[in-house]
């Protein structure tokens, strides 16, 4: 059995080393690109999302690197997330590809916990509670690594002085980390380009303008899917913060668990005034971290999501008000496999600048680079 | 009191309950009026504009409302039966439409969510109709026989009557050929965003069926053959409706009619042209949205009914030559 899975941004990391840790075999399929694009859209339904047409493309690449088996969260919920898995099987099937498909529903409850349990227990030919309990309290701890790695990144990459640096790193780090193996290596890999990203030269002093970036899960941390927005920022001088990383969203689902603490709440308090329940997927997230982006003083919001999402729809026909209300500029980018590269920079550009004259505003009373 | 429902999105599924439960309680009903281009131009100009069709449509008719009623009843539905969900736009849509319209009446939010227990039902319907009595009493007896109301009329159609049909008919006596007529209840009772297609149809001779006709506990069970856990109350009822015509076979093609953009349509619409067109049967799906063009629209159906005739006039003895 060679198990290979869909790609969401950094989250290969952690899938890799645990199934790896459990000598499970697996095949990492290559990562996102316009092939696993062209080859998704072609044989998804035309109106879905692009998570799901990515997952097509990431199947039938893993496929074809050697794979048999596909490993899918399932769930139940709101979003059409949950509906994937049965729907992408009988895609893939259809194709005539001869795969097994195992799912397990996202561990939101102890019934969910056990199957998951089981999944593994019987894939890695009987490793047992403990081996298995041990290796996803250490997948848990790389998955948080590996976003504190990624906010690091951007909290370097706009003050560095030698521009280009982070970005060096980043390209290194990611062709380096898909060969090694297992936990060891990875903490160390991790903790090695932590130390080099630490020694880069900045410029401590330099006051940089901080944009919050909110929306679907998905599109927010799949850099291919949201053509590197946060590299983009932080050349432009622009300090960035993802509010939804997997390391929060897996929190977000097991903190029934009395060890597993989430911010769960505090986002659905600051939510309430506008949204008072929760829509599904990370609709509500998105509101309650507007929100909180603008109590901690941040200047500016994007939020993204893919076309024909749902709750993001229903998200983003509050965030007008809240934008005026609260007075922060929000930047809403719709993403589809139509979305071309030129125009979206140069809307986040634009909306760079006009975060740059509103500090000025602020700080001196009225915009003096203006041209 | 005047308390006033938009004739959109799960109008058409459960008006009949609504209209009575408030005429019951002594409050005059008022129903935006029938879809028009006005209704549909001041829905797309103040929704989000990634909404889809149908939620454009709600927001017009809420604005139809205005300055008319005391109160306009917009539920937030998270869903009506254990373990179901329900599309997070209707789950939303207070706060889509609190955001998206200025100067509105008040309205009646009340959260309908039976989806881990239904213990609080009885709750939930006190809630709404407190905003006009505060006889608990009166409030729960005028549900009860809003109630049966709403059954007869679900009997009704069963029997094949439409809830659009003032007349009685039953289409399962006629010797018509079917068309199954599948989607959202508000896109296939909608005459206006529809573009009039169950007329169309009946014109040309077809009997049009709907999922509607079909028992909710015998589409519940089909929707159980489908591998995967269907949690959308929508869903369950169309891919159920589809299997079981897949294996009655009583009907003669399927038109599917979903709106541009839908997240819910775009995951069942795929599976039930799978498993149609693994059945063989005829199979055409149109997708509506703000457009008017109805030629184009007129030609497609021409085409397919036509096609189906020929099917059954020439078997595959078709001419290349057209």
């Amino acid at each position: 059995m060679k198990i290979t899975f869909p790609h969401m941004g950094n989250t290969y990391i952690t899938i890799k080393a645990i199934l790896e840790e459990l000598d499970i075999d697996v095949v990492c399929p290559p990562k996102c690109s316009k092939k696993t694009m062209e080859l998704g859209t072609k044989y998804s339904p035309e109106f879905v999302c692009m998570p799901f047409k990515l997952n097509i493309g990431n199947y039938i690449e893993g496929i074809e690197k050697g794979a048999d088996t596909i490993f899918m969260l399932t769930g139940c919920g709101p979003c059409r997330f949950g509906i994937f898995s049965s729907l992408q099987k009988e895609i893939m099937l259809d194709l005539g590809y001869k795969i097994d498909f195992i799912t397990s529903d996202r561990f939101s409850n102890i019934e969910g916990l056990k199957e998951f349990y089981n999944l593994l227990n019987k894939a890695s030919g009987k490793k047992g509670v403990f081996k298995i309990l041990n290796t996803l309290k250490k997948g848990l701890k790389l998955l948080d690594e590996v976003d504190e790695l990624n906010d690091l990144m951007n909290k370097v990459r706009p003050r560095e002085i030698k521009k280009g640096e982070v970005d060096h790193l980043a390209i290194e780090f990611e062709n380096e980390i898909i060969t090694v193996q297992g936990f060891k290596a990875s903490f160390a890999l991790i903790d090695e380009y932590n130390q080099k990203l630490k020694s880069i030269e900045i410029d401590k002093d330099k006051d940089v303008i901080k944009i919050g970036i909110v929306g679907e899960i998905y599109t927010l941390i799949e850099n291919y899917l949201n053509l590197n927005v946060e590299k983009k920022l932080g050349n432009m001088g622009v300090e960035s913060h993802r509010s939804t990383t997997t390391s929060k969203f897996v929190r977000d689902t097991l903190d029934f668990i009395p060890l597993i603490r989430s911010d769960k709440k505090q986002v659905y308090k600051a939510a309430s005034p506008y949204l008072a329940t929760p829509v599904g997927g990370h609709g509500i997230h998105t509101i309650g971290n507007t929100l909180l982006y603008k109590e901690q003083g941040y200047d500016g919001i994007i939020h993204i999501l893919p076309f024909t999402c749902m709750p993001e729809i229903v998200a983003r026909s509050i965030l007008p008000t809240i934008e005026r209300e609260k007075d922060i500029p929000i930047l809403t980018l719709v993403i589809d496999e139509m979305t071309g590269e030129g125009g979206y920079e140069t809307r986040i550009e634009a909306f760079v600048d006009l975060l740059n004259k509103r500090r000025e505003v602020k700080d001196y009373g009225k915009a003096i680079s203006w041209n | 009191m005047k308390i006033g429902i938009p004739r959109a999105l799960l109008f058409y599924e459960y008006s009949p309950l609504w209209i009575a439960f408030f005429s019951n309680l002594g409050a005059e009903v008022v129903l935006s009026e029938q879809t028009n281009k006005r209704v549909l131009h001041q829905g797309t100009q103040t929704t989000v504009d990634d909404a889809c069709i149908p939620v454009k449509l709600y927001h017009g008719h809420v604005l139809n409302l205005k300055d008319k009623v005391d109160y306009i009843f917009v539920p937030r539905i998270m869903g009506v039966s254990k373990g179901d969900f329900i599309c997070p736009k209707f789950c939303g849509i207070p706060e889509m439409i609190k955001n998206s319209l200025t100067d509105i009446p008040k309205m009646i939010n009340t959260t309908i969510d039976f989806t881990k227990t239904d213990k609080h039902f009885n709750d939930t319907i006190i809630e709404i109709g407190k905003y006009i009595t505060k006889d608990e009493n009166k409030i729960l007896s005028s549900y009860d026989s809003a109630l049966s109301e709403f059954n007869l009329y679900k009997d009704k159609l069963k029997q094949g009557q439409l809830p659009t049909d003032t007349n009685n008919i039953n289409i399962f006596e006629s010797n018509n050929r079917k068309i199954m007529l599948m989607g959202h209840p508000y896109n296939i009772y909608d005459n206006f965003i529809n573009m009039n297609v169950i007329k169309k149809l009946r014109d040309d001779q077809y009997d049009v069926i709907t999922p509607e006709m079909i028992d909710d506990n015998i589409t519940s069970e089909y929707a159980l053959q489908y591998d995967g856990k269907i949690f959308w109350n929508f869903a369950r009822k169309l891919i159920g409706s589809c299997l079981y015509e897949v294996e009655k076979k009583q009907i003669d093609g399927m038109i599917y009619i979903c709106s541009f953009g839908c997240g819910i349509d775009s995951i069942v619409s795929e599976i039930v042209e799978r498993r149609i067109r693994k059945a063989n049967i005829p199979f055409m799906l149109i997708t509506i949205d703000e457009h008017s063009g109805e030629a184009g629209f007129n030609t497609r159906l021409e085409a397919f009914t036509d096609m189906i005739k020929w099917r059954h006039n020439l078997e595959n003895n078709l001419s290349t030559h057209g």
